[in-house]
């Protein structure tokens, strides 16, 4: 069991996502950050899919309630063991009736906390992933609160050594195959949905200027705000699955980016889509930042995610050899 | 290859082909040629049976005249992956979705149907006339979103057709009985709403306990009965 000590509002439990059941109005929920969720599960030894905590409002303290192993990564947000500071994207065994806290992180706006085994909260739908709109999922359909246990599934081949260790977060380790942000601005790579053309010379403002994550924007969506960009007529689209993503175009001018929680259907125009293998930056990109939407392709989007999936398989492979090249060396 | 294009341009919906668009990497909207009717309908669900069976599709969404196909991954060949789809929807023909009967009984009228008014001012028509035709009509689930369980029902009598609201509800309760332009449907969550409402539902259209967690599925027929009009 681990116990929440301290918590601020809408922070979950998540896994990769609730899938199967979009065509019955279930939104797939899941992780914002995709890659952080599984790179904190890998380093503990876990399959990539485990349930996590998702920590978007701090501080948050939780106090274990038995040995263990956690990881933490994500947003880069202080973390303490006792007291005594973690590095980021750090894998480390605890003991019984320790504390760790995490704060306010200075840029990123999401920490995954994964425990050896999982977070055990029986699976609604195949997933144990909240869905707060729904009130079902996690534990019991809410986000959590202080005194909340959470019970932790038990693994057996567990054994980070004392101290711990890291992996490379990927905003470093895939440089390369991401676009740099440009002065605190994040690049968004995205493709033109169906009604782009109606947007005629209109659309090019879409991609020209750069455009502010309102306040208005939770993990269903990022409403932006910035130059508003109109339709000549309304437009009215009959109702059809959307996925997170999606750029839609209100009447107001000032589009939405469907996120994890996303409706399922929708009927306003779509401008573009964000390409998947980008969903988690902007899954960690924080109120009140700007954003700029660079036009990709399937090709380009092929490319990040062949460099995404080495990046897993790495980790993957590396973890086991390191748990045992070090648990040697402490054995001499 | 004569469907080999330069980019996976969106390409229309015409007299009678069907518009396919991406939305990001990873997923695939057809639209059907036409309009919002029940052999457009039908066929769209006999292209989603062929589609969903297809070893690299994770989900199929069923819209309005309308299919959502989500891939597993992003496909090595988006303009292979749209001519196979546009192959499919020639080959559809119809299915006739023998689904059940649900009743649903509704209180019209009353503190939920705030937008009644609105809808009498639209249609000339007197509330106790809305009502009527609202609750004599035969309704089919054309599908399933928005909300978990929310069906989108064909069968409105167009007198009663009403736009959605540009500013929406901001706080609808969960079984507002609403219309949307030419649908109507029993709202599935308490939240912000665009459509119209003209009175209220106790049946419980989602459990996400039971098998299948949906009351309502596409092709179901839906009879609302008017247990209490509130005028």
């Amino acid at each position: 069991m681990i116990e929440v000590l301290q918590t601020g509002p809408l922070n979950t439990v998540q896994d990769l996502g609730r899938f199967g059941f979009r065509n019955a109005g279930v939104t797939s929920s899941g992780a914002m950050d995709r890659l952080a969720l599984m790179v904190g599960n890998l380093l503990v030894g876990n399959d990539e899919g485990e349930a996590t905590v998702e920590v978007q409002t701090f501080p948050f303290r939780l106090r274990f309630e038995r040995d263990m192993t956690v990881a933490i990564t994500g947003a880069d947000c202080d973390a303490r063991l006792d007291g005594r500071r973690l590095p980021p994207w750090w894998a480390i065994p605890v003991s019984s009736a320790q504390v760790l806290e995490l704060e306010t992180p200075r840029r990123s706006a999401r920490a995954y906390l994964s425990f050896a085994g999982g977070i055990d909260v029986e699976p609604v739908m195949g997933s144990r992933s909240t869905s707060l709109r729904g009130g079902f999922g996690g534990l019991d359909g809410r986000f959590l609160a202080a005194n909340d246990r959470l019970a932790i599934g038990s693994i057996s081949a567990c054994a980070v050594p004392q101290g711990g260790f890291g992996a490379m977060p990927p905003e470093t380790a895939l440089a390369e195959h991401f676009p740099a942000s440009e002065d605190g601005t994040l690049v968004v790579r995205a493709i033109p949905a169906g009604e782009y053309a109606l947007f005629g010379a209109e659309a090019e403002r879409f991609w020209s200027q750069t455009w502010k994550i309102s306040s208005q924007s939770d993990r269903t969506g990022y409403r932006l705000s910035g130059e508003p960009i109109r339709l000549a007529s309304p437009v009215e689209l009959r109702s059809h699955g959307v996925v997170p993503g999606v750029v839609q175009m209100p009447p107001s001018g000032e589009p939405i980016i469907q996120m994890s929680d996303a409706n399922t259907a929708g009927g306003y125009p779509k401008i573009a889509g964000v390409i998947d293998v980008d969903l988690w930056r902007l899954g960690q990109a924080r109120i009140g930042s700007r954003i700029r939407f660079v036009q990709s392709s399937v090709a380009e989007a092929r490319g990040a995610e062949r460099a995404v999936q080495a990046y897993l398989d790495d980790i993957r492979r590396t973890v086991p050899i390191l748990t045992q090249a070090l648990a040697a060396m402490s054995r001499r | 290859m004569s469907f080999m294009q330069g980019k996976a341009l969106p390409t229309p919906a015409t007299a009678d082909e069907p518009k396919i668009s991406m939305i990001g990497t990873g997923a695939y909207l057809i639209e059907a040629p036409g309009g919002f009717d029940l052999p457009t309908q039908r066929r769209i669900w006999a292209l989603s049976h062929a589609v969903e069976t297809w070893p690299e599709v994770r989900e199929i969404v069923p819209g309005v005249t309308n299919l959502l196909v989500i891939l597993k991954q992003t496909p090595e060949e988006p303009e292979q992956l749209q001519a196979r789809l546009r192959h499919e929807w020639d080959c559809a023909r119809s299915v006739d979705l023998t689904g059940k009967t649900v009743e649903i009984p509704v209180t019209y009228g009353g503190e939920h149907a705030t937008d009644l008014a609105a809808v009498c001012d639209y249609s000339g028509l007197s509330d106790r006339e809305v009502v009527r035709l609202h609750w004599q009509g035969n309704y089919t689930v054309v599908a399933l979103g928005s909300a978990p369980g929310f069906g989108y029902l064909h069968g409105l009598d167009p007198r009663i057709y009403m736009p959605r609201k540009t500013v929406p509800s901001l706080r609808m309760l969960k079984g507002t009985v609403t219309i949307g332009g030419m649908q109507t449907g029993v709202s599935a969550l308490t939240g912000p709403n665009g459509w119209n409402s003209i009175g209220f539902a106790e049946m419980q259209m989602f459990d996400p306990a039971k098998t299948p967690p949906a009351l309502l599925n596409p092709g179901d027929r839906v009879r609302f009965l008017p247990e209490r009009i509130e005028l």
